[in-house]
């Protein structure tokens, strides 16, 4: 046991060298000292408790999806049967309990209606995204299927993922991340975000830009009264904007989506010099706009952002260029925004912050330090009482200690691992904990000197009696830290992650290393009697 | 240079004589502490209940003025909010539970959080906002479920793993120990009201580990004497393995107090639950190592004959041969 190679001991200073320098680049951002750039730096991520930033959490509401599904598929339904030689000629047409349902009037016409249907319930890949049935011999019913529903519900969490992705990096936020969580969560964390409340409204604006025509119908009573008449529906208009408090009431179908957008700016308007947000369609926007506006001149059409109309103005003349303006009591700050959130695309499904923890730069800091004083005050007071109880057993545990030390922050700095405010905590735990097995190896080898073993023997057993109850100690430790780790959430899991590496660093330097230094002193001193 | 010795060498404290009373205390003090926990119950954090808790420092002025904070946020119409102090005399939290009945509204507590900061900055144009903490009713719930389960299965992965390196009464008799430390530690909290967040639950996983480190400590002394010593009789040979052990469980959980308090005085005051959660379960944990997890050994039927270390076929067969018995 006290016997150790020349290879062996290679082996494991040059272990522990590597991970000591592994901790340099953590050590210097400590101490404030700026670390040479060209040399590579794998320090301690900090987390955001300790940084300051923001974690936000974000779910979609599934039954949106479902409920746009059912809106674009009457869409298609109406237009293919429109466009079908000789046309043919449905009616009452409901989405109700969601699915839809629709009547086909001449009953010859529905084999040629089926036909039509079949390329629109299938879908891209091998699944059926819809059952079709037909019913009472003229009714369709088309339900959507459970495979549907959950690819529509991936594929729009997936592009509500690179639309968040576009509009944070619009505002230059550093290193944000971004990643989707279960099946309809996006966690949002973003480091150092000086202002997380702008953040939010970002990246929480569903940015769903519609144009639709005002019902010039609709009474005003049925509107007061939220009466929506056959084929339209009733928006309020958008808070600060020049109608806000009232409703108004427009066209269901056969308005514009703002999906064909390209550009979007702020800018002002050239009559009045008030903000406004410019947009610019591609070509098939730009088509479907111009034969919009060419067909309802003179008659108004309500701008309308996430279901609330922020103007109504009217169609002076045709819009043929494919740019439009928006205006809708705006200041530059929320024109920029809005065009910021125009330009990186709509969300195809409305996102809530479920979950918010921001920490501000200030109190990140002021944790930092008033950690490493307790830190330091800690340590200073365990490596004393380590000496005055084993005298030069303790000064080789005290060592074992400071290396430990190093190693947590070099092994945390290589694996890329996350430092938290727990994870300081979990960091002077272990370092109180670190000396335990020092402690039982020590207090055995006493304990064998007491029984009349010579020196060596009483060393050799101290380090081989204590291994199994250091081995077994310790690996309940591991499975409280790896559950806490497996259920744990953000600065928790944190703590679990210092918790493991200190369980595992401070089992070797106690067990090994000091057992190099301590076989090492007793081959060259050959002491008769040892003061532990 | 002589050395500092905590323990004298060869205690002899007769620990195992007082079981009864001690045990009977315990008994007492778990069933306290869950009448606490039932009666006063625990003053649960935004994490499992939803809401909001924000930290708040009004730079250049000396002293939070909470009376008029809390005469701002009452005015928002949630209900009255708990404003303490935090930390230093200019700095406050201030929490709000979700209201009842907002299920439908998942986005709630952040729409609250907002309005909130939005009045203090409005009426106190020196607040800072150093921290908001939302959690909606539907993550709270999700939060409080993965805590629960990550200490029932912490506890019994552990006595499991126990049962397979010693028997199964060193497996009973810990996490009867376990269950022990987890409802005082609970019971504290009750007592308290200090708050009850995820970091305590990550504090009571760790009292797990380490009320265990010393059980198994002296479990492994016991293990090895009923080795040793065959015929002495168990109470006995239990006193002599905590006796044994004694100096080492000292000296261990003073370098664990050593380097918690500092951060108990000095640490962030985040973290003060935490730590002050983790401090008390050391002492409970090696209180509870000595008196509950090793008697209970001896009402389990432990006898030098019936412990046969698994680890040890060769040990057994020649046990059995000899026909050995206490």
């Amino acid at each position: 046991m006290l016997d150790f190679p020349r290879w062996k001991r290679i082996w494991l200073w040059s272990l522990l060298l590597l991970v000591s320098i592994a901790s340099l680049p953590s050590l210097a951002s400590l101490g404030g000292i700026a670390w040479p750039e060209e040399l590579p730096d794998p320090a301690i991520n900090l987390g955001l408790d300790l940084a300051g930033g923001s974690h936000i959490l974000l779910e979609a509401d599934t039954s949106q999806i479902a409920a746009q599904r059912l809106e674009t598929m009457e869409e298609s339904v109406r237009t293919a049967m429109r466009q079908a030689e000789p046309s043919i000629r449905i009616g009452d047409v409901s989405t109700r309990d969601g699915r839809l349902t629709f009547m086909v009037e001449s009953a010859a016409d529905v084999d040629r209606a089926r036909e039509l249907m079949l390329p629109l319930v299938n879908g891209t890949g091998l699944t059926r995204e819809w059952s079709l049935a037909v019913v009472d011999e003229t009714r369709f019913v088309l339900t959507p299927t459970q495979q549907g529903l959950d690819e529509a519900l991936n594929q729009a969490m997936d592009s509500a993922k690179d639309v968040i992705d576009r509009r944070i990096n619009a505002i230059g936020t550093l290193e944000p991340t971004i990643i989707r969580q279960g099946e309809n969560r996006i966690v949002v964390q973003a480091p150092g975000q000086q202002d997380p409340e702008a953040l939010k409204a970002l990246i929480g604006q569903t940015a769903k830009l519609e144009f639709k025509l005002v019902d010039l119908n609709a009474l005003p009573s049925d509107i007061a009264a939220g009466n929506a008449p056959p084929g339209s529906q009733i928006y309020p208009y958008a808070d600060g904007s020049p109608g806000a408090g009232t409703s108004i009431a427009v066209r269901r179908l056969g308005g514009i989506k703002g999906d064909n957008l390209v550009g979007a700016q702020q800018g002002f308007d050239s009559r009045d010099n008030t903000p406004v947000v410019n947009i610019q369609f591609d070509q098939q926007g730009a088509a479907k706009f111009a034969r919009l506006t060419t067909q309802n001149v003179n008659k108004p059409f309500a701008i309308i952002l996430d279901d609330k109309v922020l103007s109504a103005p009217n169609i002076n003349e045709p819009i043929r260029g494919g740019t439009a303006q928006i205006s809708g009591g705006f200041t530059v700050e929320s024109a920029n925004q809005l065009a910021i959130a125009l330009r990186s695309g709509a969300l195809p499904v409305d996102l809530k912050v479920i979950e918010e923890r921001t920490v501000g730069p200030d109190l990140g800091a002021d944790s930092i330090r008033s950690g490493l004083i307790a830190m330091g005050i800690g340590t200073g007071l365990v490596l004393l009482l380590m000496i005055v109880t084993y005298g030069r057993f303790g000064i080789y545990a005290d060592i074992a200690l400071v290396l430990n030390v190093l190693m947590i922050m070099g092994v945390m700095a290589v694996m890329n691992a996350t430092l938290t405010l727990p994870g300081i905590a979990g960091f002077v735990l272990t370092i109180g904990a670190a000396v335990d097995a020092n402690v039982l190896i020590n207090e055995r080898i006493r304990e064998e000197r007491r029984r009349g073993r010579s020196v060596v023997s009483a060393v050799e057993h101290g380090y081989k009696e204590a291994s199994r109850a250091i081995f077994d100690a310790n690996i309940t430790n591991v499975i409280a830290a790896t559950l806490l780790f497996l259920f744990g959430q953000g600065p928790v899991k944190g703590f679990a992650v210092v918790l493991v590496i200190g369980i595992v660093t401070s089992v070797f330097t106690a067990v090994t290393i000091t057992r190099m230094w301590v076989a090492g002193w007793l081959r060259r001193a050959r002491p008769s009697d040892i003061n532990i | 240079m002589k050395l500092l010795k905590l323990v004298p060498d060869d205690t002899n404290i007769s620990f195992l004589r007082w079981r009864m009373p001690f045990f009977i205390v315990s008994g007492l003090l778990i069933l306290a502490s869950w009448a606490l926990v039932a009666f006063q119950g625990l003053n649960l954090g935004v994490d499992f209940v939803g809401g909001q808790m924000i930290r708040t420092t009004f730079v250049g002025q000396a002293e939070a003025p909470v009376p008029q904070m809390r005469d701002t946020i009452a005015k928002l119409g949630y209900g009255d909010p708990i404003i303490q102090r935090f930390g230093a005399d200019n700095e406050a939290s201030i929490r709000m539970k979700l209201p009842e009945g907002s299920e439908a509204q998942p986005d709630l507590a952040n729409t609250m959080a907002n309005r909130i900061t939005g009045a203090l900055k409005a009426e106190f144009p020196d607040v800072r906002i150093d921290g908001v903490d939302s959690v909606s009713g539907k993550v709270s719930e999700e939060l409080f479920r993965t805590g629960l389960l990550s200490l029932l299965l912490s506890m019994v992965a552990i006595s499991i793993y126990i049962w397979v390196r010693f028997e199964w009464q060193f497996g009973v008799g810990a996490l009867l120990a376990l269950f022990h430390d987890v409802s005082l530690t609970l019971g504290f909290f009750a007592l308290t009201q200090l708050e009850f967040d995820l970091n305590i639950v990550a504090a009571i996983l760790t009292i797990i580990g380490y009320s265990l480190n010393d059980t198994i400590v002296v479990y492994d002394r016991i293990r090895e004497n009923l080795k040793k010593f065959r015929k002495m009789p168990i109470p006995e040979l239990l006193d002599l393995s905590v006796n044994e052990t004694l100096s080492r469980t000292v000296m261990t959980n003073l370098s664990l107090l050593i380097a918690l308090i500092p951060l108990l005085a000095f640490g962030p005051a985040s973290l003060f639950g935490m730590t002050a959660a983790i401090t008390l379960g050391i002492f409970i944990g090696t209180y509870s190592s000595i008196y509950m997890a090793a008697p209970l050994l001896i009402w389990m039927g432990v006898k030098s004959d019936s412990f046969v270390p698994q680890a040890d076929a060769s040990d057994k067969a020649e046990r059995i041969a000899r026909g050995e018995t206490a």
